[in-house]
């Protein structure tokens, strides 16, 4: 059943047009993926979805609700970590967590919900000195304070490193599994594909597709990409006019060619014609980068 | 709401500069110039009053001034840049609140900061308490009020948390200035204390109720009409994020 449904949605900053007809629905208890790169407008497009923004165009309903007309019992309902916020430098976790709790008619227990997001012993410690990945989870327990049906995380794990990346990925599995539907908002591919059950694809505000990564990469099965060093000077046309490839790109020393049916047999051939050494030889099965080129004819992030 | 203001006035005290200058300032400063013998002799230049006695009205100016003026604004400003309000915005309360929770823990501190003065004015000085205590609270609180309101509307204008601090610094310079605080009100030029009297926090109101008449009500009007355009305009325009 859809808890989130987005039907052409269009906001305009000033003359720029951030979110250009959007659509989509976000059906109960699923992890839903925005995903696109800089400057997309996919948070533009969740602002709206959380009343922040007035759109210009289309309708949005959040479990029954208009964002704009029903905002106090939506703010109820709806928990968000913003792109960008922070807290006060001297208020302390737990003050600030049971403040936010005050806001709600039937909040969680926060000191419940500090450990499990593993804050139990940060519960007197100011913002200020908490490290990023810490104050990324206050920003998800404040979320999560008024036990939503939805969460909307906004680049969770931007400026994280690894091991906090795959902690916090955990914590979202977890919300799921409580029974939040989760909206994610995200560049990272790996995040993508690793979390979510369907992924809206946005690029220059327009959404370009909404499928599970499976299905997104089912697109385009078959691509393959061979990856390498030549050891002399290669002239790329040699590679571009093979009928089994389909695009060349140049990162550095390398060459990374995609293309479909037997591409690693052909472009060894013109290798060993021009006898050119390849180095570093690595054979790539298509992801969810590939069908955002795709999609797009652009790279997901540069 | 009760919460929201008892966590800002928690913040308020931790930061020791805020504490330091809007509640002991105007106290620490008393006790330096009183410490001066030449201020403690009543000069017929003051209508034989004490030096001391005739700057205690400026030492309230100092605290307000800071108050509404420094404090206020860079806070709010400084909420707005780092997504505080913004984050406020998404809960079921809206940031409003928090604004206003800002100006009661001016009040709070504001009132502390006086009672603190008056205690040591009276204790150590020997200085009279305010003869109308009524005008002078009535006074005080508008005057607060209407400092405040000036302070938001800075907010609510300066596009960061930088810009506000500097244009509260210009504004907060004109009351000192105009509330004799950097010089005492006697040595000004006629006009100008006409113009401080009127002026936020009115200066003439305090100095009325402390030396014992009903504040004038011009004065008064005068704050209560500030406190309400600049603070309508500061509502209407202020910019949450
Ligand atoms: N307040 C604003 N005023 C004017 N333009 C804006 C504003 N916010 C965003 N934009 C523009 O709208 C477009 C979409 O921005 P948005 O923040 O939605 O992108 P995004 O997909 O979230 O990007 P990122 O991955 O960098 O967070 C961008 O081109 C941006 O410059
Ligand atoms: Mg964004």
């Amino acid at each position: 059943m859809a808890i989130i449904e987005v039907v052409d949605l269009v906001k305009t900053y000033d003359r720029k047009v951030a979110v250009d007809g959007v659509s989509f629905t976000v059906d109960e208890g699923e992890i839903f993926g925005i995903l696109g790169p800089n400057g997309a407008g996919k948070t533009t497009t969740v602002e709206c979805v959380e009343g922040l923004h007035t759109p210009d165009g289309g309708t949005i309903r959040v479990d029954g609700l208009d964002p704009r007309r029903d905002r106090a019992e939506l703010r109820a309902r709806l928990g968000v970590q913003l792109q960008q916020s922070e807290l006060p430098d001297r208020i302390r976790v737990g003050e600030a967590l049971d403040l936010y709790a005050s806001f709600y008619r039937d909040p969680a227990d926060w000191r419940e919900l500090l450990a499990r997001l593993g804050l139990a012993d940060r519960a007197k410690t100011e913002y200020r000195k908490l490290s990023g990945g810490q104050k990324q989870r206050v920003s998800i327990a404040l979320a999560l304070i008024g036990k939503p049906k939805v969460a909307v995380l906004d680049e969770l794990t931007t400026g994280l490193d690894p091991q906090a990346r795959r902690d916090t990925w955990d914590l979202v599995e977890q919300i799921r599994d409580a029974g939040v539907t989760v909206v994610l908002v995200t560049h990272f591919m790996e995040e993508a594909e690793r979390l979510c059950d369907r992924i809206a694809l946005i690029d220059a505000g327009r959404l370009v597709a909404v499928d599970s990564p499976a299905g997104l990469v089912s697109r385009v099965d078959g691509e393959q990409r061979v990856r390498f060093r030549p050891a002399a000077p290669l002239d790329v046309a040699l590679l571009t006019e093979l009928p089994e490839v389909s695009h060349v790109e140049r990162h550095g020393p390398q060459l990374v060619v995609t293309g479909t049916g037997n591409l690693l047999h052909a472009v060894t051939s013109v290798l060993a014609r021009n006898q050119i050494v390849a180095a570093d030889l690595r054979i790539e099965q298509a992801g969810l980068d590939d069908a955002f080129i795709r999609l797009t004819g652009r790279k997901l992030t540069e | 709401m009760l919460k929201i203001v008892k966590t800002e006035w928690k913040l308020f005290l931790r930061e020791p500069s805020m504490v330091v200058f809007a509640v002991l300032f105007p106290t620490v400063l008393l006790l330096v110039l009183g410490a001066i013998p030449a201020l403690r002799t009543p000069d017929p230049t003051f209508g034989d009053l004490r030096f001391i006695d005739a700057y205690v009205s400026s030492l309230v100016v100092i605290a307000l001034a800071f108050l509404g003026l420094n404090k206020l604004p860079t806070t709010v400003a400084s909420y707005r840049e780092k997504g505080v309000l913004r984050r406020f915005s998404t809960t079921p309360v809206h940031p409003a609140r928090l604004l206003v929770a800002q100006v009661l823990v001016n009040v709070i501190a504001g009132v502390i900061s006086i009672v603190l003065l008056m205690v040591v004015c009276w204790a150590v000085f020997d200085i009279d308490l305010p003869h109308h205590p009524l005008g002078f609270l009535v006074t005080c609180l508008l005057g607060l009020l209407s400092l405040s309101a000036l302070g938001l509307l800075v907010a609510a204008w300066a596009p960061n948390a930088r810009s506000a601090g500097g244009w509260a610094t210009v504004v907060f310079m004109l009351v000192m200035f105009f509330g004799g605080a950097y010089l005492p009100r006697f040595l000004l030029p006629d006009f100008l204390n006409v113009i401080g009297e009127y002026l936020p926090p009115g200066v003439g109101a305090l100095q009325e109720s402390w030396l014992g008449v009903a504040p004038d009500p011009a004065h008064l009007g005068v704050l209560a009409l500030v406190t309400l355009v600049a603070g309508t305009v500061a509502a209407k325009s202020f910019r949450w994020e």
